[in-house]
């Protein structure tokens, strides 16, 4: 959707944390991104080497670790966990979701070299 | 986004009216003076890092929202608008769902409400334009390449506003289905604005940005019998990608359904009011 923004906004929590913490360079980033999240993890690659140019996270790896998608069932009232936004629900077959989570987008955290 | 200040020239402008120039500072302490008459740039300004030495830690634990920052400046927008009992709608929806001539409508049958407009679109003054042919007040923020508004260029709209306590402020955000489902600008709600001749299906391929919202408005119900739609189907869907939605039927060119937006708006000012009082 709008990777881009997304690794702007990475790169201000890195550059933040890399002065509080007295780090020169970054080697690695670790990402949680939810499944309703919304995020192209292709495109989110090709943003962040493009974004992290000149920052101390240049030519840094990133990783990407996927986290469940949950749900809210409306018909059952438990709360489930689903692949797409649009599954319905595996216990019951009711087909009106909430989302619970699984829209994060988290830095987990920092290798530092 | 704004990266560490945001102020320096970027694509995003604030076109208001009275201010010839306004500062503002960050939390790392610098001044920026601009003087841009009416217009006021931001984009992205990432600061140099010079780090001394280096630290002996090879991980760094974080658990820090990506976007933090700009849920920071949304709380700091929540806390002014809620501080003054203002009501905060942002609107969102495709190009072309009637967003302008909604609020025009709604404006004018508003009558001596407060309320003011930050209209948001990637080029031209248009509908700030139209909004100030009401005689209300509104900023326009241009944001270039960007595919929404985000909590800093609305902290900075707010600001050229002037705004009066227990008025309404409606935010017609970037018309787009994605994107602007993510960034929190210290609303109270995002009304989502679906027009019948859109297609039944758009909350299923859309569902992040209805999921989002806590009212859609079906607009240009008139058009509904001469477009083969099914308002039913409209409504399932809706209620398949958010169980909790509010609809509202509404036309705007008959003002069919708009008593029932105004009470709507009514309501939630009032709340608002309340939730001042008990501050």
């Amino acid at each position: 959707m709008h990777e881009m923004s997304l690794c702007e906004g990475m790169r201000s929590v890195i550059e933040d944390q890399a002065r509080q913490h007295n780090v020169a360079r970054i080697t690695r980033v670790r990402v949680e991104i939810g499944r309703f999240a919304g995020v192209e993890t292709k495109a989110l690659h090709f943003a962040f080497d493009v974004v992290m140019r000149g920052s101390v996270a240049e030519g840094a790896e990133l990783v990407t670790l996927d986290l469940p998608g949950r749900a809210l069932c409306y018909d059952c009232m438990k709360e489930v966990e689903i692949e797409a936004r649009l599954d319905p629900c595996p216990l019951c077959g009711g087909g009106k979701l909430m989302p619970q989570g699984g829209d994060e987008m988290r830095i987990k955290d920092l290798e530092v070299a | 986004m704004c990266t560490v200040c945001g102020c320096s020239d970027g694509e995003t402008k604030v076109l208001g009216h009275s201010h010839d120039h306004h500062h503002h500072d960050h939390d790392h302490g610098h001044h920026h003076h601009h003087h841009y008459h009416d217009h006021h740039h931001y984009g992205h300004g990432p600061a140099g890092t010079e780090v001394p030495g280096m630290s002996q830690e090879r991980l760094i634990e974080i658990e820090t929202d990506i976007l933090s920052k700009n849920d920071r400046y949304a709380q700091a927008n929540r806390a002014v608008l809620t501080q003054r009992g203002i009501l905060a709608l942002n609107l969102v929806s495709s190009p072309g769902s009637g967003k302008t001539t909604l609020l025009c409508k709604t404006i004018e049958a508003l009558g001596d409400q407060p309320l003011a407009v930050i209209e948001g679109d990637q080029q031209t003054q248009n509908d700030a334009d139209r909004i100030r042919a009401t005689g209300a007040r509104a900023v326009q923020v241009n944001t270039g390449k960007g595919c929404h508004l985000d909590g800093h260029m609305v902290g900075h709209a707010m600001e050229h506003l002037a705004l009066e306590a227990g008025s309404i402020l409606f935010i017609e955000n970037v018309g787009n289905l994605v994107c602007p489902a993510a960034f929190d600008l210290g609303e109270d709600a995002k009304v989502a604005i679906l027009s019948v001749t859109e297609g039944e299906d758009k909350p299923l391929k859309y569902p992040d940005m209805f999921t989002a919202a806590r009212l859609a408005i079906l607009n240009k119900i008139d058009l509904a019998p001469h477009c083969d739609v099914d308002l039913d189907l409209y409504e399932a869907n809706l209620r398949r990608v958010n169980p909790g939605i509010e609809i509202l039927h509404l036309s705007a060119r008959t003002g069919e359904g708009m008593a029932e937006w105004l009470a709507w708006l009514r309501t939630h000012l009032a709340e608002k009011a309340i939730q001042e009082a008990a501050q």
